[in-house]
């Protein structure tokens, strides 16, 4: 196979920006949170990554390292159960990465609306870990966002949360709470020169989604997802759908009347 | 997981699935796949050093490797393809005469065996050996560690030369081998008479100056659908290959250029493959023997313009004198051709029985990474270590592919 027919051996626009950011991402250990981080690494940032399982964190960070992040730092954390201190926590990382320019938060749980629906201790957990905790870190990243005037949060809602539907309402309901948060912090934010997101992912092949059939137009990867919260925390609205085409299903999906959208199964 | 797999339920690593035939596929029972394990686990800078997870892409790998001054040791004609996937295959490249295969610059791996042993193989180990080229059948790999290959920057000085008969392809060879690291020619399948295996001899080395800037990730063009079957048939293919010809042959001459378009031509086209139509297509390579290899081209060539199943893409490229380091590795000294043919049911599985025939004889043997039909005897001629071999085999691994030609 010949290596040169019909390309122009123009490169130029092949340099990855270099910034020095220093960011945060909450649930690190997630497939589209390790996507992001890489971007991140790329660019040479100096990260916090925070989950529960400290030789998974080490083994991420120095993946990262690898890939040029300036410095990575580990804190094996369960966010859930450290949600009420999260202003301290997020003080303490400030101090050791010299400044915050943005905090992902990516951890959440899908859990199972059946057993939700017979166990008050899978809706707690649904809940507190997609919402009630949550927003905790989101208030103590906003905030610090408030103080500095600068920088961004993005937090991972999803197209769930748009129209309760009889197979997650639980997750959707929790998910669509953290959204409607976060667009609150952003117009608290408004004209400072910080920004809140709400990212909304639709349907993403990552371990979360191991039960469900995969495959197939509406599904994207964890890496395309990534791309997107890296990109949320420079530029676009509160509400980010990822990828895009989801705000135009979600529309009309929300605009279905409730006599038709009971038929279904969704 | 991979102690659930066993003798009874045997199961196969699996990684971006770039292998044409059934050498990933493991029908009725279970593939895991390593895209996701794709973590680099360290990278020396100052020595070239990589280890990372068997899941690693080596696009992914050039990233991280070019911008620090290093290169793969050697690379196949896609960058979609996993590390673990490259020892599977001991895959090679254009550098063959100078680097060897991938394997030669494997210096250490992690395999995990279904009885649940771990173990840390390196050469001169026998089981590194069987691994090599061993088509993820000996265990699974759990990390690479590999030399990479320092690089001035990321772009090639290339030349190209045309010839208008398959026996100046070697005299060219010959010649360029000492001079240049990376050398490979295309093929014209189409033509017949005085101009059978007219071609153009693509020769290049690493650019002393220039950046050290990587790839882009998304590719230049998509091919959205199934492309109709009457796309590449035989008259098609002829115009194309001649058009092709024609517009190398002007530019004839030195050039310049970043190493993704050299490298990796059909990675800037997205699934490519659906050119070919929802039947597909065939691949076929074979590597004869350094004395039986101008004959045997030759004779493949005929027989192939008889057949008027034109192959768009044909490459001929010298292997060089290194031995391989696995026992199922692929290359060995002499000369490949790769070839692809368009499904045309019966008549193009005819036309490859009769290849096989002149690559038996010829002392050559086919790359079980593109193949799909290959007889029993065919492999088992050609790798005559196999026997070998088959000791190391995990017995909960197999594949469609190993069963087929071992059984």
């Amino acid at each position: 196979m010949d290596g040169s027919l019909g390309y122009a051996p123009v490169q130029e626009d092949i340099k990855h920006a270099h910034t020095s950011n220093r960011v945060i991402i909450l649930g690190a250990l997630s497939a589209i949170a390790t996507a992001a981080a890489r971007i991140y690494a790329r660019e040479g940032a100096a990260l916090v990554l925070v989950a529960r399982n400290e030789a998974r964190l080490l083994a991420l960070a120095a993946d990262l390292c690898a890939r040029g992040a300036a410095n990575v730092a580990v804190v094996a954390m369960d966010l859930e159960a450290e949600a009420p201190n999260a202003g301290k926590h997020i003080e303490a990382w400030k101090t050791q990465l010299g400044g915050i320019d943005h905090i992902h938060l990516v951890y959440g749980y899908l859990g199972s609306q059946p057993e939700a629906s017979a166990s008050p201790a899978e809706l707690s957990r649904i809940v507190t870990s997609n919402f009630t905790s949550a927003v905790h870190w989101c208030e103590a990243a906003a905030n610090l966002l408030r103080r500095q005037k600068h920088g961004a949060l993005v937090a991972v809602s999803s197209v769930a949360g748009d129209r309760g539907r009889q197979s997650n309402y639980a997750y959707g309901a929790a998910k669509g709470g953290l959204a409607l948060y976060v667009q609150g912090i952003a117009h608290s934010l408004a004209g400072t020169g910080a920004r809140a997101v709400a990212v909304k992912p639709g349907f993403v092949d990552t371990p979360m989604t191991d039960g469900l059939k995969k495959g197939g137009p509406m599904w994207a990867s964890a890496d395309q997802i990534g791309k997107e919260l890296r990109r949320a925390a420079d530029r676009g609205g509160p509400i980010q759908y990822a990828p895009g085409k989801w705000r135009i299903v979600m529309a009309i999906i929300r605009a279905v009347p409730a006599f038709v959208f009971h038929k279904t199964k969704l | 997981m991979v102690k659930t797999l066993s003798a009874e339920s045997p199961g196969l690593a699996v990684g971006l699935r770039r292998s044409y035939g059934d050498s990933n596929l493991n029908p009725d029972g279970r593939v895991i796949d390593m895209t996701g394990v794709d973590r680099i686990i360290s990278f020396d800078r100052r020595n070239g050093v990589m280890r990372a997870e068997a899941g690693l892409c080596l696009s992914q790998a050039l990233q991280v490797l070019v911008p620090a001054g290093w290169f793969l040791p050697t690379t196949p004609g896609t960058r979609f393809v996993t590390l673990g996937g490259a020892v599977a295959n001991d895959v090679h490249g254009k550098n063959h005469h100078a680097a060897g295969a991938f394997g030669a610059s494997v210096t250490r791996l992690k395999l995990l065996r279904t009885d649940g042993a771990a173990q840390e193989i390196t050469t001169g180990d026998p089981l590194f050996h069987a691994t090599v080229g061993g088509l993820g059948l000996t265990g699974l790999i759990a990390w690479v560690e590999f030399r990479a290959t320092p690089i001035p920057s990321a772009y090639l000085d290339g030349e190209d030369t045309s010839f208008t008969r398959v026996e100046d392809y070697f005299d060219i060879a010959a010649e360029k081998k000492n001079s240049f690291e990376h050398t490979m020619a295309w093929i014209d399948c189409s033509t017949k008479g005085a101009k059978l295996g007219r071609g153009i001899f693509s020769s290049a080395n690493w650019a002393p100056y220039g950046d050290l800037a990587p790839h882009l990730e998304q590719p230049r063009r998509n091919v959205p659908l199934d492309a109709p079957d009457f796309t590449l048939n035989a008259l098609t293919v002829r115009a194309f290959n001649s058009v092709r010809h024609e517009l190398k042959r002007m530019r004839h001459g030195p050039y310049h250029t970043h190493y993704d378009p050299f490298l990796y031509p059909l990675d800037g086209i997205a699934q490519w493959n659906r050119l070919y139509g929802a039947k597909g297509f065939y691949q076929y390579q074979c590597v004869l023997p350094p004395a039986t290899a101008r004959g045997g081209v030759t004779e493949l060539l005929k027989t192939i313009v008889a057949s008027g199943q034109g192959s768009p893409l044909a490459v001929l490229k010298d292997f060089g004198p290194n031995l391989p380091a696995g026992m199922l590795s692929f290359p060995m000294e002499g000369t490949t051709l790769a070839l692809d043919f368009r499904n045309q049911g019966e008549r193009t599985l005819r036309l490859m029985a009769d290849l096989d025939r002149i690559v038996a004889e010829a002392g050559g043997r086919l790359y079980p990474a593109k193949d799909g039909r290959m007889p029993a005897e065919m492999f088992q001629a050609g790798f005559p270590k196999w026997q070998d071999f088959r000791a190391y085999v995990d017995p909960g691994l197999s594949s469609a592919f190993w069963r087929r030609v071992a059984g």
